[in-house]
């Protein structure tokens, strides 16, 4: 490296004060110098709660995908599901700040992420599914990934316009991630009879969690022109899923969607039991050690 | 009061801070550096990032006002710009030449979105064969040659690489491998 290459991380570690060397330490904001006022007519504590939605299906997801991390097959699959789960993390982290911002009693990324308790938490309970094999990792990427975009492609041109933003820049990210995962669920179902019927298996567990995404949401209806109505997104998600499966040689599974708790599920802060196991171990260390600096 | 040719200078300065993922490039290569403006006494900088996730942001920010200090800028505000979502289309001929030189190949044109993200699927076969063990290729809409000898005959190994802008590729020419920026 020439000096100038190096500056750029050398400069950090001169520094006294919250600015260290290391990635991940003193983040700022990540909507530091962006007009952070909620529009005029906008229901800001369904903005809060909306944001915080999202948000919390991309942070669980993310940690989900990170559990996979040096348990690949492959150092290319290792870094893709990297890469994956570094997308969603940043655009949890705008999104977590941003319900912070519509919320306005100061609360900032990270008191969203770490503390706060399971059934504070608004993800869908297909983020939080534990995948048992590569071929639920691939299903559940595409159903997550083909829905999260079908959903972000009309944020995009949501009246909230830092959602608008963070949805329009992260669905250039989904779009590669889900033909990513397309193209291991067409190889895996198209491939030898064995990976077919692990494929097929894999789908069949995660078809039961789909429903959710699809179910009406008391909070977007309280927005009408900054949130979508999930129930518009079937169409377009269904177009994607069945030009996969297609190619993949695999039928569209057949079953009942995971029951609900009393008629509440993942977005009423319900969760199912191993949530508490991915929560702890996301949350640990800043609980531990709250506001610690290292 | 910061004055046209001030202003100037700070634009000089701030444009030359190199990107520290892809350093033989500058944030203004890359297209990162969205504006450099005065609000009063005060120098306002706009950066945008790459990717959502992309850890590079802060450390470019804080590289800003670090050189800006050393050239007398003393009341800097480094702001982020969302949208429009940067594009690698926004990379400058200079940064693309600079990209090649160093064997990293250049995006081609990003594509078009407007209305529902088209699927973008390949079948696979042609001379590698089967390998069960290989990654999915994702389709390119054009070929990428390769930086070092420019052979059109490359493949890409993984659809990912060690930055969340790159893909890895391999030439089948030279046998090399090399890095793609992807076009987003």
């Amino acid at each position: 490296m020439t000096e100038d290459e190096f500056a750029a991380y050398q400069s950090l570690s001169e520094e006294t004060e919250d600015h260290r060397w290391a990635f991940g330490t003193g983040f700022t904001d990540p909507l530091e110098g962006i007009d952070a006022s909620v529009p005029d007519g906008v229901d800001a504590a369904a903005l809060t709660a909306y944001c915080l939605a999202l948000g919390d299906d991309a942070l669980i997801y993310s940690h989900r995908l990170q559990q996979w991390m040096t348990r690949m097959p492959e150092l290319e699959e290792e870094t893709a599901l990297a890469n994956i789960a570094l997308d969603l993390l940043g655009q949890a982290r705008m999104l977590l700040a941003r319900a912070g911002q519509a919320e306005g009693r100061g609360r900032r990324e990270d008191d969203l992420a770490f503390f706060r308790d399971e059934h504070e938490f608004r993800s869908v309970r297909l983020a939080e599914h534990t995948d048992a094999d590569f071929a639920q990792l691939a299903g559940r990427l595409l159903v997550f990934s083909a829905w999260r975009l079908a959903l972000f492609g009309r944020l995009a041109a949501s009246a909230d316009p830092v959602l608008a933003a963070i949805a329009a820049k992260g669905a250039n990210e989904l779009a590669y991630h889900r033909d990513y995962a397309a193209q291991w669920v067409i190889r895996l179902g198209d491939g030898t009879p064995l990976s077919h019927d692990k494929m097929a298996a894999a789908l069949g567990v995660i078809w039961p969690l789909t429903d959710e995404l699809f179910r009406a949401d008391p909070v977007a209806a309280r927005l009408p022109g900054v949130a979508a109505d999930p129930a518009e997104l079937r169409a377009e998600v269904d177009a994607v899923l069945d030009a996969v499966l297609g190619a993949a040689t695999l039928d569209r599974p057949q079953g009942a969607p995971l029951a609900r708790v009393a008629g509440k599920a993942g977005r009423d802060g319900v969760h199912t039991e191993p949530f508490g196991y991915l929560l702890a171990e996301l949350q640990s260390v800043a609980r531990a050690h709250p506001d610690a600096t290292w | 009061m910061v004055t046209a040719a001030g202003l100037a200078a700070a634009r000089a300065v701030a444009a030359a801070v190199p990107d520290p993922e892809l350093p033989m490039v500058t944030v203004a290569d890359l297209g990162i550096l969205r504006d450099v403006a005065t609000e009063g006494e005060r120098l306002v900088v706009t950066i945008t990032p790459t990717y959502s996730g992309c850890p590079a942001l802060r450390e470019i920010a804080h590289d800003l006002r670090r050189r800006l200090a050393a050239s007398g800028f003393d009341e800097v505000d480094v702001r982020t710009a969302l949208a429009p979502a940067w594009s690698s289309d926004w990379i400058t001929a200079d940064g693309r030449r600079k990209l090649s030189a160093a064997g990293i190949a250049p995006p081609h044109a990003a594509p078009a979105r407007s209305g529902p993200v088209p699927l973008t699927l390949t079948t696979r076969g042609g001379s590698g064969g089967i390998r069960v063990s290989s990654p999915p290729e994702l389709a390119e809409r054009e070929p990428v040659a390769c930086p070092r000898c420019g052979s059109a005959d490359t493949t890409r190994t993984a659809a990912f690489g060690a930055t969340a802008c790159k893909a890895l590729f391999r030439c089948e020419s030279c046998r090399e491998p090399f890095e793609h920026v992807k076009a987003i």
